[in-house]
């Protein structure tokens, strides 16, 4: 417990000298960025009254939030629905790799900003195309980890599987799957955090309603305290993200 | 007829001949041992004899059918006991309860699950997970897990080889008491680096000599009286004889072997595998 007090209290102090030096800053060189005092000025009204709804791009700050975590749901979902399938394919076939990993490598480091404007084009709105992009950026993770969690099964357990004889599928369900489970999780946990790292991407380009979108479109009416207001929420929600797999992840290695 | 029979078995990995021409039967109920030292090509005869990996010359059968592939009458016992860490002691052996008798209702595979575990011992652990359990409870998990399936046939790789003396000779004693209590003739093959432990759990014995390409020894007979304690080795006339007998086919086969087709091996290790045994 002191240590945990201890901890806090020193990334207190860190953010503060952060803070201090985003002042400084403002107050010196760049006169452009608002300061931290004014940000809280011109953006509290978003933040204390969150699920507001004044217009289609003012909104509080909870319900861009929600849109936006609502897209990443899906786009994640859709990730991991054909991510983890595709890993366990790579991992268990030699033919199957050798046939796809090529490929895999070659669009795995591919932006999000490359593959949007093709989302736009195949599906014509915007919706599908971010969750388009989303969840083919998102997906890399998922399948690598996937796969290399299938190739780490211990020798041990497939000999198991083979002498006691299990059929096809409880050697997947008693076997493969809890074998694997640890590096899934892993894997859907840099999966989510990138599928939160493209909204912002996703949401500029197209204009919808959320926190990326409201970034964008603040710069475009040079209100620039509120481009600090959405930065500092796509941390804040990212960093509990991030920690809210990270516990499950613990929680299920503990098994 | 004898109840598994390989004829003239031979198995190479690439360039490197592990096994030449061996012949080895056993009758039914019949407990037989090889003894070996490490690397000598043990475990390659015992997951060829179980069908698990294929040979290149001879033949083995099976009570009169040739084995192609692990047999449904069989189980096999590994030396790291090789159980699933996220399955509790009784889902682990009930997974194999469950995949021997898929057509018994659920009740009956749980008691003959129970039941086992009891046998050896974990009638109080039966939910335990593995990392709960010392080393020795979790072969008797793994014991427990080869005769529920009722097989007929146990092929035992070095089944006490990761356990310190004393549990060791306890487990042993556990093993012979299971063979003959489950109320049918088990035939058992099982492969040690262990002089001792053969003797006191085979009715024959056979040594395999060093490979690469190895073949195995002429058989010995041990006739001594069960149950068979630990005492039984340093005082008995005829375990001694079968130790000896053990000892100097593998000692000839060090020095025979090794000088000439293992020049790199250091000399020193030559008395290695009878001084591991003995």
């Amino acid at each position: 417990m002191k240590q945990f007090l201890n901890n806090l209290a020193l990334s207190l102090v860190g953010l503060f000298i952060v803070g201090g030096l985003w002042a400084l800053l403002s107050a010196t060189v760049s006169p452009d960025l608002p300061s931290p005092w004014r940000t809280w000025q011109e953006s509290k009204v978003y933040i204390l009254s969150p699920w507001e709804k004044r217009g289609e791009m003012d909104q509080g700050i909870g319900l861009m939030t929600a849109y936006s975590l609502f897209r990443v749901a899906k786009g994640f979902f859709l990730a991991i629905l054909i991510g983890t399938p595709l890993g366990f394919m790579l991992g268990s076939s030699n033919t199957f790799f050798k046939m796809f990993d090529p490929t895999i490598q070659l669009l795995r480091p591919i932006s999000p900003l490359a593959w949007l404007p093709l989302g736009l084009v195949l599906f014509r709105q915007s919706e599908p195309a971010a969750l388009f992009t989303i969840a083919l950026c998102s997906m890399w993770p998922t399948v690598i980890n996937t796969m290399t969690g299938v190739r780490a099964i211990p020798q041990d357990y497939l000999n198991v599987a083979r002498v006691l004889r299990l059929s096809k599928w409880r050697q997947f369900t008693k076997v493969w799957l809890p074998a694997t489970l640890p590096y899934m999780f892993t894997g859907y946990r840099l999966s989510l955090g990138i599928a939160w790292l493209v909204i912002v991407a996703a949401e500029m380009l197209t204009g919808t309603p959320g926190v990326g979108g409201f970034l964008w479109q603040e710069y475009n009416s040079l209100i620039y305290s509120h481009i600090l207001l959405s930065i500092l929420t796509i941390g804040i929600v990212g960093f509990a993200l991030d920690r809210m797999m990270g516990f499950a992840e613990t929680k299920l290695r503990a098994i | 007829m004898s109840f598994i029979e390989l004829k003239d078995v031979s198995k190479s990995y690439g360039p490197r001949n592990v096994l030449s021409g061996v012949n080895l039967t056993l009758d039914e109920g019949e407990f037989v041992s090889i003894v070996g030292a490490s690397a000598s090509g043990k475990t390659t005869l015992l997951k060829a004899a179980a069908g698990l990996i294929p040979y290149d010359k001879g033949s083995i059968t099976m009570a009169g059918e040739a084995v192609t592939d692990f047999s449904t009458k069989a189980s096999y016992i590994f030396q790291n006991y090789s159980l699933l860490p996220w399955l509790s002691a009784f889902e682990n052996v009930n997974l194999a309860v469950e995949a021997a008798f898929p057509d018994w209702p659920k009740p009956m595979q749980k008691e003959q699950s129970e039941k086992y575990l009891q046998m050896v011992g974990l009638g109080a652990a039966l939910l335990k997970k593995p990392s709960q359990l010392s080393g020795g409870m979790r072969q008797r998990v793994s014991i427990a897990r080869a005769f529920a399936t009722e097989p007929r046939v146990m092929f035992l790789d070095e089944p006490f080889g990761a356990l310190d003396a004393l549990t060791r000779a306890t487990l042993q004693q556990e093993l012979t008491t299971l063979c003959r209590s489950v109320g049918r003739p088990v035939t058992a093959l099982m492969i040690t680096n262990n002089v001792d432990e053969a003797i006191l759990l085979s009715d024959r014995i056979l040594a395999l000599s060093r490979g690469p390409g190895a073949t195995l020894s002429p058989a010995v007979s041990v006739n001594l009286p069960r149950p068979r304690g630990a005492d039984l080795l340093m005082h008995d006339d005829q375990a001694i004889r079968v130790r000896n007998h053990l000892a100097e086919f593998l000692l000839a086969g060090s020095d025979r072997e090794r000088p000439a087709q293992r020049p790199e091996a250091p000399a020193a290790s030559k008395d290695v595998p009878v001084e591991a045994s003995i």
